[in-house]
């Protein structure tokens, strides 16, 4: 295969998720009234942001070459905590909510980083470990929250007429890039997913930087169940099932491989927001009555979005290797 | 271990018989010993039939499961849609029994057919995880990740997220039959995990298996056909999810698509992770799955018996996990 070919193999891999993107938004808005209407763009963003801050942590994670498991019950756990402590006002709630996530992504640092357990089985271990904690807090229930207090603004408000969540995962996807790409912290992380004994060799510190990445990763599962709590006004311990699959598969559609190494923060926001788009636009398509098709079958076309995207990427890295 | 498989002959060591050795090389057997003792002096009623039946069929479904993730996690890889696979089986079974796939000729042949096309179905769904894992080269975590997301959501649009409810006492039979007075599905799970262990320790499937966990290149260069023995692994998953689906739907009488199988990819891996299988590959044991699920499960129900909230059972198996994985590790630096 010569170079030229090989580059736009390449090209598509990168940028093919924004693509996709673009091409999913521009038949929306042909297909569809109102697709990028105000009122269905904002919806969009302020309900995918919860998962858009989960993804973000997934992604530093990936990229370090481990997974977490645990986003889904720290984001319940979040939500729990948040809701208990949102009759204190709105910064006690966003920060029991934000120290609650940390907290988790502190017991998974130490599992992975100091017992050396593989992140697999430790966040599987933290995951339930959140979720006994959530349903012992909430006492089996959802928790509801105050209303006096204004804690709901951080998921129902908005500020200069954009949600407010949806600011809150631009600053986290803003600083995100920057970090990765312009830190050493960010270089220490691509060098761990690429090649950890080799990072350890170079002097790098892999285990602080691990730690930190975990620590994140909770930090923000922590912050998106705030968001969960403050949108639909109650903590919720059961939710956030399956959250950790969806962000895996946000992540991976984005481009950004599994094996570690390699990775990009805005293309997993593209990630989320095309899983995320899949809803949307089969609800429009129900609206126009053509076809009818349940609320089930999103989770089949997520799937089979999944396997295209996985089974390309597989081909081009297979391609690549060859030319190699 | 005793049953442990591995693919090397036990190295030629000096015999240590001090504390840490034991602790760490039957960890799993010595806490299911003590649990049994513990539950005995402080747990009222614990000796009975009942009590034993009660805690067999909690974990039938999880080790059945948990022993085709065993085979998978020997090979190094990962089987995330057994959940979904169950989910698809327990929707398949009743529309087939209650005749609304196709007309019946005979009740008989619907039972028949119930029992045999949902497995086949959720087999044929393994061997594609394998394909794709095998052909495309996805990994295992990835490649099983579709069938998590897209599994469930197949199966409920199967049912249109109905409720499937039926009285059925000779498909039942599966999930609340008796043969001696013990439950048919813990003699169908003894059955199951004797067969696979005996599979793992003497058959050249269960070598080759174990060699591709151990070294995938050094299998390949071997002439070991890891494709097709990988495929073979994904494909028994499949099939063992599938039973484990129609048990429960015949237990429950009743399938609901929504949570037939729901959270029973991590079940099955915790079992198998405390049971002592590396969870990288390359060493398995079934028997241990067996154990970890029994050990996983006795403490649920010790807590549960002596009135700790089922929350708090969560954390306490978060707890075994852990404590579980890092002892395994002080065993093997």
């Amino acid at each position: 295969m010569n170079t030229t070919s090989l580059k736009i193999f390449q090209g598509i891999g990168r940028y093919g998720v924004l693509l996709a993107l673009l091409a999913l938004i521009v038949f929306g808005w042909l297909r569809y009234e109102n697709f990028l209407g105000a009122f269905n763009v904002l919806s969009v963003l302020r309900y995918n942001s919860m998962f858009a801050l989960v993804a973000l942590g997934m992604c530093f994670v990936i990229i370090t070459g481990g997974i977490d498991l645990s986003v889904g019950s720290t984001a319940a756990l979040g939500s729990v905590v948040a809701a208990l402590l949102s009759p204190y006002g709105v910064l006690p709630g966003l920060l029991g909510g934000l120290a609650a996530g940390l907290a988790v992504g502190a017991c998974n640092a130490f599992i992975i980083t100091r017992l050396s357990i593989l992140p697999f089985i430790a966040t599987l271990a933290t995951m339930l470990a959140a979720s006994g904690c959530a349903l012992l807090l909430a006492e089996n229930q959802s928790v509801s929250v105050s209303y006096e207090s204004g804690f709901t603004e951080l998921g129902q408000g908005d500020l200069l007429g954009f949600p407010i969540p949806a600011w809150i995962v631009l600053l986290a996807y803003l600083a995100g890039s920057l970090i990765l790409n312009l830190t050493s912290f960010g270089r220490t992380v691509l060098a761990i997913g690429g090649n950890e004994d080799a990072a350890r060799l170079m002097g790098l510190p892999a285990n602080r930087v691990k730690a930190l990445v975990y620590l994140a990763s909770g930090g923000l599962a922590g912050l998106a169940g705030v968001i969960l709590a403050a949108q639909f006004g109650a903590g919720q311990p059961i939710e956030g099932v399956g959250w950790e699959l969806f962000a895996i598969a946000a992540v991976v559609v984005g481009g950004t491989l599994l094996t570690g190494g390699v990775g990009s923060v805005g293309s997993t926001l593209a990630g989320v927001l095309l899983l995320g788009l899949i809803f949307n636009i089969l609800n429009f398509e129900n609206g126009l009555g053509w076809i009818s098709l349940s609320a089930y079958w999103q989770s089949v076309i997520r799937g089979a979005f999944l396997l295209l995207v996985v089974a390309i990427q597989a081909r081009l890295s297979m391609r690549t290797e060859e030319a190699a | 271990m005793a049953e442990t498989a591995t693919t090397l002959p036990p190295a030629q060591r000096a015999p240590r018989l001090d504390m840490k050795t034991l602790l760490t090389r039957h960890g799993a057997w010595i806490a299911l010993a003590l649990l049994i003792l513990v539950n005995l002096a402080i747990t009222p009623n614990f000796a009975t039939w009942q009590t034993l039946n009660v805690n067999l069929t909690q974990v039938c479904t999880i080790v059945i499961v948990g022993v085709g993730m065993t085979l998978v996690i020997a090979t190094g890889g990962i089987d995330l849609s057994v959940g979904a696979l169950m989910a698809i089986a327990g929707a398949l079974a009743p529309l087939i029994f209650l005749g609304k796939l196709f007309p019946l000729p005979h009740p008989a042949v619907g039972i028949a057919l119930a029992f045999t096309v949902p497995v086949l179905v959720t087999a044929a769904l393994g061997w594609f995880n394998g394909w794709l894992v095998t052909r495309l080269r996805i990994q295992p975590i990835i490649a099983t990740l579709v069938l998590f997301i897209a599994g469930r959501g197949i199966a409920q649009v199967f049912t249109n997220g109905n409720l499937q409810v039926f009285n059925l006492p000779s498909f039942q039979f599966i999930g609340l039959g008796r043969i001696a007075g013990i439950p048919f599905q813990a003699v169908l799970m003894v059955a199951i995990v004797a067969a696979a262990a005996w599979m793992l320790r003497r058959t050249v499937f269960g070598r080759q298996i174990l060699a591709i966990g151990g070294n995938e290149r050094a299998a390949r260069l071997a002439g070991i056909p890891v494709t097709s023995v990988k495929q073979r692994v994904y494909l028994i998953s499949g099939l063992l999810s599938g039973i484990a689906g129609l048990i429960v739907i015949a237990r429950n009488s009743a399938a609901d698509a929504n949570l037939v199988g729901l959270g029973m990819e991590l079940d099955a891996i915790a079992a198998v992770a405390v049971g002592g299988t590396l969870l990288t590959g390359g060493r398995a044991t079934v028997l241990g799955t067996l154990v970890g699920a029994l050990i996983i499960q006795l403490v649920r129900y010790t807590l549960l018996a002596n009135g700790v909230p089922d929350a708090a059972a969560l954390v306490a198996k978060a707890v075994i996990i852990v404590l579980a994985v890092w002892l395994q590790r002080q065993s093997h630096r």
